[in-house]
């Protein structure tokens, strides 16, 4: 499965269970896995805090 | 392989020594200063206690050639011009780190540096040192020039733009920000002047400008400008380049990604960074000092249609010494990476 931001390959361990963040290798986008059945795994966009300086 | 080292009391000079006495390949056998000559490198080097007891030497190109094959020329620019041919012409391999022999067209030394080129029938036989853009020609080269170090960090970051046709070549803006160990040891460093410096020094016709549009030129298929802005910042190694370019047509993220990708995936100096998460969401000198690398990264910017390529580097690293380690490597077969797989020194 790829990154949906940056398309590199993304690393889900076969014991992944839902609810857990996958964090892609090369852009740092976070995908929480929102099913999973077998192999077939459904990422949402997880939520993140960015840092603030002053903008 | 037996090497020397010519200039070695400057930055540049003791950088590629460092680099030296670290490689297994190599037997550093001749260094030479004008001002330093009887004197431990040490003395003038602290760095290197314990790794060298060579002694500055005086220059002499027929010694040179009987204990060298291969030499480094870290002189100021204008005085490797006879240098360089001298060496040639004893047939050793040079990687000048100077800016004598980085240009093809002997007029651009005019424009760009003020003088007429003494040699220019050498110009030819020297190929511009990068081995991502020539490491073809490098492998077969007698002569290597290195490039700048702000010029080498801007085009890495714009040549995948240009080569894919995704930019307007008419608007390029490299915005730079360099450290004080890029002015050289000799001129205007006092740490008065320095710290806490953002200072434009040169906002318009910066030298570097004539390789940049030279490299790039080469790579379009036809003559292109480029506008560079250099900034002294207080840092004491580290390049950032900001450099602003207008898409032809809007793309996205993954299309950006993907054409560094194909570019430089399989570089080894060449590291692409654009994080989510973290502080290193984009290329940022902090975190390549010491090293190699050149970190590249970009940002779109859809409502003005603006692609901004970041690269960051350490000026004397892969804007220098580094790149002329590389090239030696590229010339003499050796493995790219072998003397300089230094991770980054972090936190500095």
């Amino acid at each position: 499965m790829n990154c949906q931001e940056c398309d590199a390959t993304l690393n889900i361990p076969d014991d992944a269970s839902v609810g857990e963040i996958i964090s892609c290798p090369d852009c740092g986008a976070d995908f929480e896995i929102a099913k999973k059945s077998g192999s077939n795994v459904e990422l949402k966009q997880a939520e993140s805090v960015g840092e603030d300086w002053g903008e | 392989m037996k090497v020397g080292v010519v200039g070695a009391s400057g930055y540049v000079g003791g950088e590629t020594l460092r680099l030296l006495v670290n490689h297994p390949d190599v037997e550093i056998s001749m260094v030479t200063s004008r001002q330093h000559v009887g004197e431990y490198i040490h003395r003038i080097q602290p760095s290197l206690k314990g790794f060298t007891d060579l002694i500055f030497s005086e220059l002499d190109y027929d010694k040179m050639a009987d204990r060298c094959d291969i030499v480094f020329t870290a002189v100021p620019h204008g005085t490797a011009t006879e240098i360089v041919k001298a060496l040639y012409d004893r047939g050793l391999k040079v990687i000048d780190l100077s800016a004598d022999y980085r240009l093809h067209d002997p007029a651009d030394y005019d424009k760009w540096y003020g003088w007429e080129h003494p040699h220019p029938d050498y110009l030819p036989k020297s190929v511009f040192g990068v081995p991502e853009l020539h490491r073809e020609q490098i492998k077969k080269a007698q002569l290597v020039s290195c490039p700048g170090c702000m010029a080498v960090t801007s085009m890495l970051a714009l040549a995948p733009l240009i080569r894919n046709d995704l930019i307007d070549l008419e608007h390029i803006i490299v915005d730079s920000k360099i450290g004080s160990s890029g002015a050289g040891s000799g001129s205007g460093t006092a740490h008065a002047m320095r710290a806490g410096v953002i200072r434009p020094y040169k906002p318009a016709k910066h030298r570097h400008t004539g390789e940049i549009e030279q490299e790039l030129s080469e790579i379009a298929g036809k003559k292109i400008h480029v506008s560079m802005s250099p900034h002294a910042v207080d840092v004491v190694r580290g390049i950032l380049c900001t450099n602003h370019t207008f898409m032809k047509k809007d793309m996205d993220e993954k299309e950006i990604w993907k054409i560094y990708r194909e570019t430089y995936g399989q570089e080894k100096f060449i590291r692409l960074i654009r994080d989510k998460k973290g502080l290193y969401k984009f290329p940022d000198p902090k975190f390549v000092v010491g090293s190699n690398f050149c970190d590249i990264g970009f940002d779109i910017d859809e409502e003005n249609h603006r692609l901004i390529a970041l690269s960051a580097s350490d000026n004397l690293m892969k804007g220098a010494a580094g790149s002329a380690i590389q090239n030696m490597n590229v010339m003499c077969g050796f493995d790219e990476m072998v003397g300089l797989r230094y991770t980054p020194l972090t936190p500095v």
